[in-house]
């Protein structure tokens, strides 16, 4: 129970704003990415279809943890970003893109994107082109058809695709570690540190425990707006 | 009567695939005219076109006399009924007849007045609440029709709307169309493949077969006069006979087919050694025990069909080929297996032009040269 009451702290609360704050931002990103990138699979026909699945696919066959050590090459202040900047006179000195929250989201998001494509693709691949195509003979333009019909209709799949990328965001700890390295902490990576290297289990446990409280919370909370555990992957 | 929508040689091809083939067409205001024809024939791939879903390889497609193969379906003045109704799910059955008018942000106060007057013309008021789910085949049919129509379109397209309805809605909901139709003075252009479907409701009828419109023409004449050998087989039963225009003396045609000589009515364009086929209705079909002047025909009695309101008599020729004729009221029936002479009025006939002849022509230029 000590330990419980210590997570109460304000230092701790910052790191829980903080992961809330980073996962939102992650969720919110991949939205904004995932759903063209979705559409533009669902509604493609046939050969090159299964192609841009597959570039969704591939990158799951590498570990993670390597895709994210390669960012950091990349985005390291001698990494070919800093460098191709300073060739084309767009700095002059070089700039330490690392280690920043930025940094951190950057690396969630890359991680997340296939998550939240893979439930919208379902999603949109389910609706009904003659809908698009009512909505337009009735005289309503690409961007009411957009905001009337296809979003509607294709919200469940953005919401398990939120749920999909926000929890597991919330308990990540090597993008942090690696991209952020330190600065940008989050629940995992405090959850990390009491198991390693400060040998207090008990407290990290009890911040595990409401990690996955939370988790079930955000589930409970998509069953009860009529969420579909088929999506989730259940 | 003034043109309303107008198809110019319009051609649409998926790759190798030549659907519609020079497409002339014009739609009169205010008329219902279907398209008709078999599956994979083009007529909804016409449909289509006018609504702006696909565009057309070549051609022009007018509607009120403005050229719109250009123009987005959001921007054309016409509306589509389809076939799957395509309600949207995720709103009540206001909502989706409303939908229309509040693109066009028509103020809240009309949008209620219209869509509560036009759920009560298509009878579906009270469930303004409702979700598409919750309705049977026949309301969302109607929902859709309402939903086109409180636009106001000048044309109102609609693809076998019909089709997913059992046969007693179907009928009454054909009536219920013809007479929204004629109360709206709105031009229908419907898609079918149901001939008695076009018969029942159309004022003109195109038959479309293979991309190409066989005839356009009234129920009437499309039935009485078919212009093409599809078109007479298409359209209701008949007998059809193919043979060699062997005479024509007075506007009468001696034609000779496989079984023998027989007369048909004929008009100036075919010509002595013209290649023709014949199309008779069963209903005009006659039969005696005694061969009929002109008519070399003789016929074994197979079969009787009893067919509700008439009876229909299967009689074989020598060559093989089976004929149905009506039996006329109170006409004494031969036994099955006995021998009679089929004949009909030369003026009861319909002669048509063989394509086939024109192969032969063609075979006799090469052979001449």
């Amino acid at each position: 129970m000590e330990n419980f009451s210590k997570l109460l702290s304000v230092d701790y609360l910052k790191i829980y704003a903080r992961s809330m704050l980073i996962s939102l931002m992650t969720t919110v990103l991949c939205v904004l990415i995932g759903y063209p990138f979705a559409y533009v699979i669902a509604r493609t026909k046939s050969k090159s279809r299964q192609l841009l699945y597959m570039l969704v696919i591939i990158p799951f066959w590498t570990n993670s943890l390597i895709r994210i050590y390669g960012w950091r090459s990349f985005l390291g202040n001698s990494g070919w970003l800093v460098k191709a900047l300073q060739y084309l006179h767009i700095i002059q000195e070089p700039v330490d893109f690392l280690y920043k929250t930025g940094t951190t989201v950057l690396g969630m998001v890359y991680c997340f994107v296939p998550f939240m494509v893979l439930p919208l693709y379902t999603a949109i691949e389910k609706l009904d082109g003659s809908l698009l195509e009512a909505s337009s003979d009735l005289g309503a333009r690409p961007f009411h058809t957009l905001f009337e019909v296809i979003l509607p209709l294709t919200s469940s799949g953005i919401f398990s695709g939120c749920i999909m990328v926000f929890i597991p965001c919330l308990g990540y700890f090597f993008v942090s570690n690696i991209l952020g390295g330190g600065n940008t902490d989050m629940i995992g990576n405090l959850i990390e540190r009491q198991f390693k290297s400060a040998n207090n289990w008990p407290l990290g446990a009890a911040l595990s425990i409401i990690l996955i409280l939370l988790t079930l919370l955000l589930v409970k909370l998509y069953q009860k707006l009529g969420g579909d555990m088929e999506n989730l992957g259940v | 009567m003034g043109t309303i929508v107008e198809m110019l040689g319009v051609n649409k091809r998926y790759g190798s695939n030549h659907v519609v083939k020079d497409l002339n067409l014009t739609v009169n205001e205010g008329e219902f005219l279907t398209l008709l024809g078999s599956s994979g024939c083009g007529k909804t791939t016409t449909l289509r076109m006018i609504a702006g879903f696909e565009e057309p390889t070549t051609g022009t497609i007018k509607v009120e006399g403005t050229p719109v193969e250009e123009k987005e379906p959001y921007e054309r003045n016409v509306n589509t009924v389809f076939q799957t109704y395509a309600l949207f799910p995720h709103k009540t059955i206001f909502d989706n007849i409303a939908y229309g008018l509040k693109m066009k942000k028509v103020p809240k106060e009309e949008i209620r007045e219209r869509v509560l007057e036009m759920m009560e013309m298509v009878q579906l008021t009270g469930f303004e609440k409702r979700y598409p789910a919750q309705l049977s085949g026949g309301q969302k049919q109607r929902v859709a029709i309402a939903r086109a129509l409180i636009n106001r379109p000048r044309v109102l397209l609609l693809d076998e709307p019909l089709g997913a309805l059992d046969l007693k809605l179907r009928k009454q909901m054909q009536l219920e169309l013809k007479r929204l139709q004629k109360k709206l003075n709105i031009t229908f252009i419907y898609v079918t493949h149901d001939q008695e479907e076009a018969l029942t409701m159309s004022d003109r009828i195109a038959i479309m077969h293979d991309g190409i419109v066989d005839q356009l023409d009234t129920p009437t004449e499309i039935y009485e006069h078919p212009a093409t050998r599809f078109v007479a087989t298409f359209i209701g039963e008949t007998n059809t006979y193919d043979g060699c225009v062997t005479s024509i003396n007075d506007g009468i045609a001696t034609i000779t087919l496989e079984n023998g000589a027989v007369k048909v009515k004929c008009d100036d364009s075919f010509s002595i050694l013209e290649y023709a086929t014949i199309s008779v209705r069963p209903e005009k079909m006659r039969f005696s025990k005694e061969a009929h002047e002109g008519f070399e025909l003789v016929a074994i009695v197979k079969d009787y069909i009893y067919v509700g309101s008439v009876l229909k008599c299967i009689v074989s020729l020598p060559n093989g080929n089976e004929l149905k004729i009506e039996r006329l009221a109170g006409q004494e029936l031969p036994e099955i297996g006995s021998r009679i002479y089929p004949y009909w009025e030369p003026e009861d006939a319909v002669l048509i032009h063989n394509d086939s002849y024109k192969i032969f022509k063609i075979l006799d230029e090469i052979k001449l040269a």
